[in-house]
């Protein structure tokens, strides 16, 4: 008997090769994830050197690492991915999902973390380049930056799809799922520190940003990866990262258990 | 009293598909009110977010090559606006890959108008009428707290900016279309070109590498659309080509981005008929 | 043993923008009404109406995807929606107009992907497997990715798919639709030789009367979510008079093939040249009735026009009109 985990963990490969028959998409990621880090960049860095080249904890090469590496993650942690789920709903493929021995939820963030994943060969690390070739940036030069890194990159991987997962499920009962759609993206992408890191926020909206799972998505990771966070207190970001993966996890579980009643399948 | 009208009607002109098209989305919005009130909404809270983006930056460190807040503001407010009713327009060309696999592309073939404005005229998105209502909110902001001498010039700069930048965005999303032709399966090629324009025009151009000037300046021409306009109202000088005097080659700007516009469209069309499908 | 049993079955869905203010009810469709049907192991039911009759409805609340409004449910003796995923290993189901394999991945991963999903012990898969796909000739599209499949290829696919766990129950839901003569023929001899071999428990939805004709040994019909028929096929043959048509083009051209028994000269075409023969399937055989023809006259070419789903149905509601 193959064990349960084995089940899921092939679902994260085929999530995988799904995405692999589609190389052009990343290449074409890989285009606008740089072209979005060179003009990201461009502001970034001038604010640091109009600054006199400190900005509330940044320099130049700290400066220039947190836009690549956030530029980089976006093709993994895929912050303005749709939720299969909805689309899933919506078009009645969901019937195929539940006649097979599995939990909905769970298939689903496999499916959709190894789409994520399919992202570091071709888009992480081409765009991570393209940093260094360009403004350049700064990499820490101790090995614990690293190993933590993968591990809170990992953890907003998941937590991304967990996240995504329990909105396309709120949409059941929400009148126009795509606004709750657009204001996660929106809201979200702004909280995680996509565009501005949140250091340069003033305190309320960094306070507000904390109470959500938003920089777990991307600021944690950035943040150890660059070496900005390390220590005790990087343990301490993965630690929070996996507390809102547990809570993101158990809010969806809630929501497919409840929203199974209200599953409304197309062409009845 | 009227003439009766001619049995047959007056031959319908391009423009009556477009006012069709129109009249069917507004009334399809009215009757879902509560999709379109969130629509807008979102498309609003877009702009803001947004624009909160580029004001954090700024209000974290004064002046940003050449430009103080106050400044960006109109920077923002012109390309924004320009980038919004582009947007309306020809923005669901987005979604020509969609089109493309439905076959709801050959479809259009079959109809006697031109591809690229049955595409165009095949949807608008009013609900980005609220982003752009952001912008204007914001020129009139930038208007008041800056200190313009107006003359003549800067004025008419103004309109023709607000005239122009529309046409220069439009024309990127055709751009992006032409190129969706090749790049099917790999939705996010064209953002670089019409999203990434929009990011760029919203800072300012000094602060921009050589490179992006050049790509930026002269061939997706977004510095147009907010960094040059906003030099002449100012009375700033800009930074290395892209000087204040170059503001004034706007129309020309616009003519040789819808040159390429249209070049890279009809390589597109050519390619999908040649591939055969 | 009972593989299906549900008692006044009923599933209502409310009809979108029907709501005339945000706390109003809206509208209510009743797709499945009060259904009572038990389907006994072994059996082979054609479940048949018309295009919104409440068939799929039916299936997803027998699956467990749908919850009933009223009534009760239990399948392979489960109660579906509490117990999915247990269920889900003993029913194999078919949504003709959906793929449950992986679009972008070869043949031969999806079907390696369910025998992991359903875990079924490396040996017993890969036996199954090469069982299946040679039955259903997928051997030289193992390879394919689903996308570039003809329907045809992908049916055969998706029915492979669905039984790959040995189910107890197998579901298809319009399994043959658009698919040519010569893959709908393979379809349904594989079914038949698979319930030979099994004793597989089979619930069919179609509008192919052929379908049920040939696979089929109970018919099941139901209008607008009741039970309008339950019984055999020539039961129902014989209740609404449903003839099947043999159509031949001949040698030469010939007077009306009219007076041979059993059957019902409708026209003829091209100067006699092509002649329509009506039949009642329980009075006689298209091989007799052919017979027939070639001793009077010698036959080019020959087609058997099946009566469709949608015209028996027409057929049954104007006969309890009739008889109401």
């Amino acid at each position: 008997m193959r064990s349960t985990l084995a089940v899921y963990l092939r679902l994260v490969r085929v999530g995988l090769r799904t995405q692999s028959a589609y190389p052009l998409a990343a290449v074409a990621g890989v285009a606008a994830n740089a072209m979005f880090g060179l003009i990201k960049a461009s502001i970034l860095l001038a604010a640091v050197a109009s600054a006199g080249g400190a900005l509330r904890g940044y320099d130049a090469a700290t400066m220039a690492a947190y836009v690549w590496v956030s530029q980089a993650l976006i093709g993994l942690v895929q912050p303005w991915g749709g939720s299969q789920i909805a689309a899933s709903t919506r078009s009645g493929q969901v019937a195929v999902e539940l006649v097979r021995p599995l939990d909905v939820q769970g298939a689903h963030i496999a499916d959709d973390v190894g789409r994520g994943l399919f992202g570091v060969l071709p888009r992480t690390l081409p765009t991570l380049a393209v940093g260094a070739l360009t403004t350049g940036l700064f990499l820490p030069h101790a090995l614990a930056p690293y190993v933590l890194g993968v591990g809170s990159a990992l953890l907003a991987v998941v937590l991304s799809s967990a996240c995504r997962y329990a909105l396309g499920v709120l949409g059941f009962w929400v009148v126009d799922a795509r606004g709750l759609q657009t204001l996660y993206m929106v809201v979200g992408s702004f909280l995680a520190g996509l565009f501005v890191p949140l250091p340069l926020m003033p305190h309320w909206l960094q306070a507000l940003a904390a109470a959500t799972p938003f920089p777990s998505l991307l600021m944690a990771p950035v943040d150890v990866i660059s070496g900005r966070v390390t220590g005790p207190a990087a343990y301490a970001v993965l630690a929070h990262q996996g507390l809102w993966l547990i809570a993101a996890w158990a809010l969806g579980a809630v929501l497919t258990r409840a929203g199974a009643r209200r599953l409304e399948i197309q062409g009845g | 009293m009227a003439s009766a009208p001619d049995p047959a009607g007056p031959r319908p002109t391009a423009w009556a598909a477009y006012r069709a098209v129109l009249g069917s989305r507004v009334r399809a919005r009215a009757s879902y009110r509560i999709p379109f009130i969130t629509d807008s909404l979102g498309a609003g809270l877009v702009g803001i977010v947004e624009f909160v983006e580029t004001f954090l930056v700024f209000s974290a460190t004064g002046a940003i090559g050449g430009f103080d807040v106050h400044a960006i503001l109109l920077v923002f407010a012109l390309a924004e606006i320009g980038f919004c009713l582009g947007d309306l327009a020809f923005g669901h060309l987005d979604s020509l890959p969609e089109y493309l696999r439905a076959g709801t592309l050959d479809i259009f073939y079959l109809r006697p108008q031109p591809l690229l404005a049955q595409l165009v005229t095949s949807d608008i998105s009013l609900r980005r009428l609220a982003r752009a209502a952001v912008g204007v909110v914001i020129l009139g902001v930038a208007l008041w707290t800056n200190a313009i001498m107006w003359t003549i010039p800067r004025a008419a700069m103004l309109v023709l900016a607000l005239v122009c930048s529309p046409l220069i965005y439009a024309a990127l999303f055709v751009c992006a279309a032409g190129v969706q032709f090749f790049t099917v399966n790999a939705p996010e090629m064209p953002n670089a070109f019409t999203y990434g324009g929009r990011y760029a025009a919203v800072t300012p151009a000094s602060v921009w590498p050589g490179p992006l000037r050049i790509f930026f300046g002269f061939v997706a021409p977004v510095a147009f659309t907010g960094y040059l306009p906003a030099l002449v109202i100012l009375d700033l000088p800009g930074v290395g080509v892209l000087a204040q005097p170059l503001a004034w080659g706007l129309p020309l700007a616009v003519v040789s981005v819808w040159g390429i516009a249209l070049l890279l469209w009809r390589t597109g069309v050519r390619h999908y008929q040649g591939g055969g499908g | 043993m009972t593989v299906i049993r549900t008692e006044e079955l009923t599933r209502s869905f409310a009809r979108k923008g029907t709501r005339r203010h945000p706390l109003a009810r809206p509208e209510q469709l009743t797709a499945v009404d009060g259904l009572t049907l038990t389907v006994e192991a072994g059996e082979s039911v054609g479940y048949i109406g018309a295009n919104g009759a409440g068939k799929s409805t039916t299936i997803k609340m027998l699956v467990g995807i749908l919850v009933p409004t009223s009534g009760t449910v239990r399948t392979c003796g489960l109660e579906p929606v509490r117990q999915r995923r247990t269920l889900a290993g003993r029913v194999g189901v078919v949504f003709g107009q959906r793929s449950a394999l992986w679009w972008d991945l070869p043949l031969r991963d999806s079907f390696e992907l369910l025998t992991a999903i359903h875990r079924i012990p490396a040996a017993e898969a890969s036996a199954r497997t090469a069982d299946l796909v040679e039955r259903l000739e997928m051997g030289p599209t193992l390879g394919t990715p689903v996308r570039q499949l003809s329907l045809g290829q992908r049916m055969r696919g998706e029915v492979a798919a669905a039984l790959l766990h040995r189910p107890e129950l197998v579901i298809l839901d319009e399994p043959t639709i658009g698919l040519d003569v010569l893959s709908k023929q393979r379809l349904r001899e594989f079914l038949i030789e698979q319930r030979l071999e099994h004793g597989t428990t089979l619930l069919l939805t179609t509008h192919d009367m052929g379908d049920v004709a040939r696979l089929c040994s109970r018919v099941v019909l139901v209008d607008h979510g009741e039970m309008a028929y339950d019984g055999t096929l020539d039961g129902l043959a014989a209740q609404v008079g449903a003839e099947r048509v043999l159509v031949v083009d001949l040698a030469e051209p010939h007077p009306d093939l009219t007076g041979l028994p059993g059957s019902r000269h409708l026209g003829s075409e091209g100067e006699g040249l092509r002649q329509r023969l009506a039949f009642d399937a329980t009075a006689t055989t298209a091989a007799a009735l052919l017979a027939q023809v070639s001793a009077r006259v010698a036959v080019v070419d020959l087609a058997i026009e099946e009566p469709d789903v949608e015209d028996v149905v027409r057929r049954v509601y104007l006969a309890q009109q009739r008889d109401g």
